[in-house]
């Protein structure tokens, strides 16, 4: 921001200059250590954990978190922040729930999708084509997304119960005694965000929006278009983190994913995409995701309350982005 | 827009210029009030006993949250963003609430001014670390949020402690007239001492130099990164005050953030203040959390789901802020 003074860097090509840029061109690997390092401080302070099963129930509780920090990935790179992916997610649960009954597994997975479709391109004609600020606009959207399944709720008089059996499969069962179903759903997800971004077009513009908006409408790129799909994909995978959140817990309330909101932040940062636009990728952000969870349950283990681990928590999330600062010299 | 005030009337011609333009900075305002009044008048429609009590149940209401909404409005303003209110105003309710349950009123004042002084230190410290790592203000104040309500839990891990007896009768009863809630003015005083000789001072236009251009502000000599904590600082002051206006409220401490930072987001938006920092005050945010406030206070009357007032307000923060940006783009076409 204020970087007066850090114009005068010369380039200067030592050995300490070539990890740094090591690290800031591929964030993964220094994260990859890090998420090492925690899992070895885990293992080795509760030595007869079960590793397949520990690593299973990490993975089961760090998917969602990682699907809704896709969300904050793809919507961060170009320059944006998606707000209203907790609501979402909390809508999408609650509806599936409360359809299953009267309409059936198919009506009750599709229709929650439709409407965090139509969430999703609202916020993209807001931010898109009225120039709302994103954080504002997403912001208003979940707190309507919120008021209206909470009216829904009433409506329906349903509190928290009726989790699809199907969904509860995916969202807490294992295959072979140790894969999490879960990651059925995950991979292929995850793979369709790493190579969109990294190979189609679309993928290309996220980054060239975020980077240069200017640069990016004069060389023929419809920003309102792209914002607008962008969107409502930001929302569908909000949608299914729901799906995934609600059978892990085997809960569907229309506050279930609210506590995830923050975290899903912080680990598309953690992974290394800056909130200004242009710079990061999903990689880093799964890795972010699995950091912030094996953290947890690291703390979790070594018998903090509740209120050390929020605080160390939040110094973690300060460190990691005070670190790539420092790499990258950008803010 | 322009061309309204121009031809020149008889009588006192600067007068009558001096009053449009007055108009024409104030528009946004004069709109929010012409909006809160005709609120008013709705409310006093539909529930047609509307009257003192209801003025008050609003004060006491909207006390917290326009104390709120002020911390946000000057971090903004200068260019930042902070999502650590709602937790520092949990911080600060707990540890007053915590310190206040066997202390006297002597020591109930002196932990109040303590309070107080702790919402600068936890403030500052936000600003100072914005400024020492150079991370973004959202990812920073994000984060803080997270170690601030731990710091509330480690205080207390559920709700309890007590507040003084003068520090609740704070929160009820009126001044000269029954129209008059005392919280309400408590809290505007309190807003107008720190505030006006803030804007009128050296450090005040410096909030705004900030937020409107950092290198024009830094080229001219105004400290960045000092006046940067400032305004963290100042609003971890504003969300200690918010502290204590819950505390007076409830009579406890809750360890819980309420819902109190992105409804300050909103009001301030809604406010006029600019995201984009150096534009703005802290009459627009007030007036707006007053909307805000009566519109729930509405819908219960009306009969309405409660859970459909938080979808007006988002709709309504949607709407405003969507025609907010239209008008400029089209003055910017024009």
């Amino acid at each position: 921001m204020s970087s007066a003074p850090a114009a005068v860097n010369e380039p200067r090509t030592s050995a300490a200059q070539t990890v740094m840029r090591t690290f800031r061109d591929r964030p993964v690997v220094p994260l990859l250590v890090l998420l090492g390092i925690l899992a070895l401080a885990f293992i080795g302070l509760n030595p007869r954990t079960n590793i397949t099963e520990w690593v299973a129930s990490t993975l089961r509780a760090a998917i969602p978190l990682a699907i809704l920090a896709g969300c904050q990935t793809i919507v961060m790179l170009t320059g944006g922040i998606d707000l209203s992916v907790a609501a979402t997610a909390s809508m999408s649960a609650f509806v599936a729930a409360s359809l299953l009954e009267q309409q059936g597994l198919a009506v009750a997975i599709i229709v929650p999708l439709v409407i965090a479709v139509i969430i999703g391109v609202i916020n993209g004609i807001g931010s898109g084509v009225f120039r709302v600020h994103p954080l504002i606009m997403t912001l208003g959207m979940g707190l309507v997304v919120f008021g209206a399944s909470n009216a829904w709720q009433l409506l329906t008089v349903k509190t928290s119960s009726g989790v699809p059996p199907e969904i509860r499969q995916i969202g807490s069962a294992t295959v072979l005694g140790f894969v999490p179903v879960s990651l059925v759903v995950f991979v292929p997800l995850a793979l369709i965000i790493v190579i969109g971004l990294r190979r189609t077009g679309y993928g290309r513009l996220l980054y060239a929006i975020g980077d240069n908006p200017i640069a990016a409408r004069l060389s023929g790129a419809r920003s309102w278009q792209v914002l607008v799909v962008l969107y409502a994909i930001s929302a569908v995978l909000a949608a299914i983190a729901g799906y995934l959140i609600s059978g892990f817990t085997n809960v569907a309330s229309v506050t279930l994913a609210d506590s995830y909101l923050l975290p899903s932040v912080a680990a598309a940062v953690i992974g290394g995409t800056s909130i200004f636009g242009g710079r990061g990728g999903y990689t880093g952000t799964i890795v972010g995701a699995l950091i912030l969870t094996v953290a947890t349950s690291l703390l979790f283990s070594l018998g903090f309350p509740e209120a050390v681990r929020q605080i160390l928590f939040g110094l973690l999330i300060v460190l990691v982005a005070a670190g790539y600062a420092r790499v990258t010299g950008e803010t | 827009m322009t061309a309204a005030a121009q031809p020149v009337t008889s009588g006192s011609p600067d007068a009558m210029e001096a009053a449009g333009r007055a108009v024409r900075r104030n528009t946004w305002i004069l709109g929010l009030l012409v909006f809160l009044v005709a609120l008013l008048v709705f409310t006093k429609l539909i529930q047609p006993n509307y009257g003192p009590t209801g003025i008050q149940g609003l004060a006491v209401s909207a006390a917290a949250l326009v104390l709120a909404a002020v911390a946000q409005a000057i971090v903004v303003i200068s260019g930042g963003i902070d999502l650590s209110i709602g937790a520092m105003i949990a911080f600060t309710n707990v540890v007053a609430a915590a310190a206040m349950l066997k202390a006297d009123d002597q020591t109930g004042v002196a932990i109040a001014i303590g309070v107080l002084l702790l919402g600068l230190l936890i403030g500052a410290v936000n600003g100072a670390l914005i400024v020492v790592t150079r991370v973004a203000d959202i990812i920073v104040t994000l984060a803080m949020s997270f170690v601030w309500a731990g710091c509330a839990l480690l205080v207390l891990s559920v709700p309890g402690g007590q507040a003084d007896t003068w520090l609740t009768s704070l929160a009820s009863g009126s001044v000269l007239t029954e129209w008059l809630p005392k919280p309400a003015v408590l809290v505007l005083l309190v807003i107008a001492i720190i505030w006006i000789p803030l804007r009128r001072s050296r450090l005040g236009l410096s909030l705004y130099a900030i937020g409107s251009n950092q290198l024009a502000a830094f080229r001219s000599g105004v400290s960045v990164g000092r006046t940067k904590i400032i305004s963290y600082a100042l609003a971890g002051l504003f969300s200690a005050l918010a502290g204590l206006a819950v505390t007076a409220n409830t009579g406890i401490g809750t360890p819980l953030p309420g819902g109190y930072t992105l409804t300050s987001v909103a009001a301030v938006v809604l406010g006029g203040v600019s995201l984009a920092g150096g534009r703005g005050g802290v009459v627009g945010p007030i007036i707006a959390v007053m909307i805000l406030s009566l519109i729930r206070t509405d819908m219960t009357f009306l009969n309405l789901n409660s859970n459909l007032a938080t979808v007006t307000q988002g709709v309504i923060l949607i709407v405003v802020v969507m025609f907010g940006s239209l008008a400029a783009l089209r003055r910017r076409r024009a």
